[in-house]
C-alpha cells in the first residue's frame, strides 16, 4: 500500500462518523465598492512606506532615485522612465542586487490594509527583480486600488506567482515590537498616480 | 476497527512532540528564572495590544471567525477529496507531490531530494511542520547543513537553543540577549554590535545575504494550500521567506495535510484572520503564493511533502478533531497566564502553550504527553482569541479524561461517589470532617497521598453547621 492510499485510508476511517459538512457562512463584508486612496496612503504610511501623490511619474522616480541606478522589467511604460534604467532581460542576481532600485507597476493594491500585490505581469516583472534591490518604488494607478482583501482576491489570478506587500520587510521577532528593515527591501515607495 | 487498526500517532524517537519531563516539572524550572518571567510578560504584553487594537478596526471580526472555522470544518468533512484534487492541481503545474506517513517517512523523501540535488545546504524558511518531525536533525545526520532564516529562528540556532513560540521561537530572549548570541555565534559579526533591534535585524541581513544568493535547494512550509488550484501561500514578514520560495532552484514544502483550503476566494477569509490575530498587523509584510512552477521566474523544481504524522488520529476523535483547525496564529499563547508565566519550553513540544496542550497530546497518544492537558486554568481566555473559533477549554477537559489517572485517585473517587450515594454515609462523612477540623488539621491541608491538591491550594473549612442540621433545625 503506497503512502498516499495509506493516508487516504486512514483519513476515510477517522472520518467514519460522517461529520457534517456545514454551510460556509458569508455575512462578512465584501467592501465599500469605491476604493478610499486616502486610507490607502493613511495605512501605507502607517507601515513605514513612503507614499507620493504625482500628476508626472518620471519625475517623481527621478526624485527618488536621484543619480542611483535602477533596473526595470521589460513591460514597464517607457515614458516613466530615466535613460539609465536596466531592464531585466535575465539578469543575473548579483547584477540586480547591486542596484540601488527597482521600479515596478503593481496589479491590485487593498485600501483597508495598505497592501499593493503584484503578479509578476510583465510591467512588474519576475519576482527576484522586486526582492534583492534595496529600494522598491512601485507605481499605481487610481483604478487599481480596490478597498479590502475580498475585493483585491476576487482580481487576483491565482496562477500567477504573486507577492503581497505591506511596507518594507519588517520583523517582530524581537520582542515582539515591528523592526522595519531586514531581507527585503527597507524601502518601500507607493508612487500613486493622479490626472 | 477495519485492517487499519488503532489510529496512527507520530513515532517516538523522532521530532519534537514530546518532552523530557512533564510539565509541572518543567514550569517550575520556568517559573523560577525572572529574567524569562520578565521577557515574556513584555511580548505578550505588547502583542495583545496590539492585536487587540487591528482586531477592533474591523467591525465584521466576528463574522470572519465564523467563516473561518466554518471553512476548517468543511475542510476537514472533505479532506479526502481536496488532498487529491490539490496534488492533481499542483501536479498539472509542473510540481511533484509526495506524500507521508509519518516523520520518518517525510524526513528520508526531504533528505533524498535534497541528496539528488547535490547540494550540502539548504536553507530554510521558519516552518512548525518542519520542526515538528526533526527535519534538520535528519539533514545534519545525512551531512547536509539546513540554515534557518527566519529572524527568531536564526537566534534559535545560534543560540543553541529551543523555539518557545510558534510565531516568535526566541520571545523568551530580549534584545541584550540577542546582540550576546550574536557576537557569540554569528560569523563576521561586526564587534560594535548594539542591542537596538534595527542593528540586531541589520546584522541578520548582512550575515544571510550571501548564504541566500549562493544555496540552491529551499525547503519551506506552507500556510495554506489550495485544492482548487494547487496554489501555496507563505505568509511572513522579513522577506527571508521570499528569498527561499524565489532565488533556489529547487524548493520542497513539507505541509501538514489539515492546511489544505477548499478555494481561492476563501483565502479572503483567513488573510484578513491571521495577520491581526498573529503579529497584530492590519497585513503582514509579505505573503508568497505560487503554483507549481513558472518558466523563468523562481524555482524550476518544485516538491510538495504532504505529512499526516499522528494528524489523522486526531481527526477521528470527534472532540479533539478541532485542534486541525488551528492556523498556528499564536494568538492562544499570547493571551494564556499560564504560558505568560512558564514560557513555552515548559510544554516540551514545539507546539506550546493552549494549541499546544491539546495539539500534542492527540499527535503523539495523551499518554505520551500527560500533563498537558492539565497545564491550563480552563479561564477560556484562548477560545475568545482563536481566530478560528476552537474550543480549546473543551478538548482539554475531554483529553483529560483519556489522561491515565493514578490509581489512588480512581479509588478515592469511586469512595466518594459510594458516599454520596448513600444519604446516611455522606451525613457521616459530613460530621466527620468536622470532626477533623476540630481536631486541627486546618491550615495543614490534606493528608497524604491527597497533599498535592492542597500544596499549593487552601482547604476550604467545613462550615460550623451543615446544610442539613439546618434544615433539620429551621
Amino acid at each position: 500500500m503506497s503512502s498516499k492510499d495509506l493516508i487516504l485510508a486512514r483519513i476515510r476511517q477517522a472520518l467514519g462518523d460522517r461529520p457534517q459538512s456545514p454551510e460556509i457562512p458569508r455575512d462578512y463584508r465584501r467592501g465599500a465598492g469605491k476604493a478610499d486612496l486616502d486610507l490607502l496612503v493613511e495605512r501605507l504610511v502607517d507601515y513605514r512606506a513612503v507614499v507620493h501623490r504625482s500628476t508626472d511619474v518620471a519625475a517623481t522616480i527621478r526624485d527618488i532615485i536621484g543619480g542611483g541606478t535602477l533596473v526595470v522589467p521589460p513591460g514597464l511604460p517607457s515614458e516613466w522612465l530615466p535613460p539609465s534604467a536596466v531592464v531585466d532581460d535575465d539578469l543575473p542576481a548579483d547584477r540586480i542586487a547591486a542596484a540601488d532600485g527597482v521600479v515596478t507597476a503593481a496589479a491590485v493594491a487593498i485600501a483597508e490594509t495598505g497592501t499593493i500585490v503584484l503578479d509578476a505581469s510583465a510591467d512588474q516583472g519576475r519576482r527576484i527583480l522586486s526582492l534583492l534591490p534595496d529600494l522598491h518604488i512601485c507605481v499605481l494607478r487610481p483604478e487599481q486600488v480596490v478597498s479590502s482583501v475580498p475585493e483585491a482576491v476576487a482580481r487576483l489570478d491565482p496562477r500567477r506567482p504573486l507577492t503581497w506587500i505591506s511596507g518594507p520587510s519588517a520583523t517582530s521577532d524581537i520582542e515582539l515590537n515591528r523592526v522595519e528593515g531586514v531581507h527585503g527591501p527597507r524601502n518601500l515607495h507607493v508612487i500613486l498616480e493622479e490626472s | 476497527m477495519t485492517f487499519l487498526g488503532m489510529p496512527a500517532r507520530a513515532p517516538r524517537g523522532v521530532g519534537h512532540l514530546r518532552g523530557d519531563e512533564p510539565f509541572p516539572v518543567a514550569a517550575r524550572k520556568a517559573l523560577a528564572n525572572p529574567q524569562l518571567r520578565r521577557n515574556l510578560h513584555h511580548a505578550t504584553t505588547t502583542i495583545r495590544d496590539k492585536s487587540g487594537r487591528v482586531v477592533a478596526e474591523l467591525p465584521d471580526w466576528q463574522e470572519l471567525r465564523s467563516a473561518g472555522s466554518a471553512l476548517k470544518a468543511y475542510t476537514m468533512a472533505h479532506l479526502p477529496e481536496l488532498l487529491e484534487q490539490l496534488e492533481e492541481r499542483v501536479t498539472a503545474a509542473g510540481g511533484i507531490v509526495h506524500w507521508a506517513a509519518d516523520a520518518n517517512e517525510a524526513n528520508e523523501i526531504v533528505t533524498g531530494l535534497v541528496r539528488d540535488t547535490g547540494e550540502q545546504r539548504v536553507i530554510k524558511v521558519k516552518s512548525m511542520a518542519t520542526q515538528e518531525i526533526g527535519l534538520n536533525e535528519a539533514l545534519a545526520a545525512a551531512g547536509i547543513s539546513p540554515v534557518e532564516t527566519d529572524l527568531a529562528e536564526l537566534i534559535v540556532q545560534l543560540g543553541d537553543d529551543k523555539p518557545s513560540h510558534i510565531l516568535v521561537p526566541a520571545i523568551h530572549r530580549n534584545r541584550a540577549e540577542i546582540r550576546e548570541i550574536f557576537l557569540r555565534a554569528m560569523p563576521g559579526v561586526d564587534p560594535g554590535l548594539t542591542d537596538d533591534p534595527p542593528a540586531l535585524a541589520g546584522a541578520a541581513r548582512r550575515y544571510l545575504r550571501e548564504t541566500f544568493l549562493t544555496t540552491r535547494v529551499a525547503v519551506s512550509g506552507a500556510n495554506f494550500g489550495i485544492a482548487e488550484t494547487g496554489t501555496l501561500a507563505v505568509v511572513e514578514s522579513e522577506g527571508n521567506g521570499r528569498m527561499c520560495l524565489t532565488l533556489p532552484d529547487t524548493l520542497i514544502t513539507v505541509m501538514g495535510i489539515e492546511k489544505v483550503v477548499p478555494a481561492w476566494p476563501d483565502l479572503e477569509v483567513f488573510l484578513q484572520l491571521l495577520p491581526r490575530a498573529s503579529t497584530g498587523e492590519r497585513m503582514n509584510p509579505y505573503t508568497s503564493m505560487w503554483t507549481g512552477v513558472t518558466p523563468g521566474d523562481g524555482p524550476q523544481n518544485f516538491h510538495l511533502v504532504l505529512l499526516d504524522n499522528g494528524r489523522t488520529a486526531v481527526l477521528a476523535d470527534e472532540v479533539g478533531r478541532q485542534a486541525l483547525h488551528c492556523i498556528r496564529c499564536s494568538a492562544c499563547l499570547n493571551v494564556c497566564p499560564v504560558y505568560e508565566r512558564t514560557g513555552g519550553h515548559a510544554y516540551g513540544s514545539v507546539y506550546p502553550g493552549p494549541i499546544g496542550a491539546v495539539l500534542s497530546p492527540q499527535l503523539t497518544g495523551v499518554a505520551d504527553n500527560a500533563s498537558l492537558p492539565y497545564a491550563s486554568s480552563l479561564c477560556g481566555a484562548c477560545f475568545d482569541a482563536c481566530p478560528v473559533k476552537i474550543d480549546i477549554p473543551s478538548i482539554l477537559v475531554h483529553l483529560r479524561n483519556q489522561a491515565p489517572h493514578p490509581r489512588t485517585e480512581a479509588a478515592v473517587m469511586r469512595a466518594a461517589a459510594a458516599t454520596m450515594a448513600r444519604p446516611k454515609l455522606y451525613a457521616r462523612a459530613q460530621r466527620a470532617a468536622k470532626a477533623a477540623r476540630i481536631a486541627g488539621r486546618r491550615g495543614r491541608g490534606l493528608p497524604p497521598p491527597l497533599n498535592g491538591w492542597t500544596a499549593s491550594r487552601d482547604l476550604p473549612e467545613p462550615p460550623q453547621q451543615t446544610f442539613r442540621d439546618w434544615w433539620r433545625g429551621r
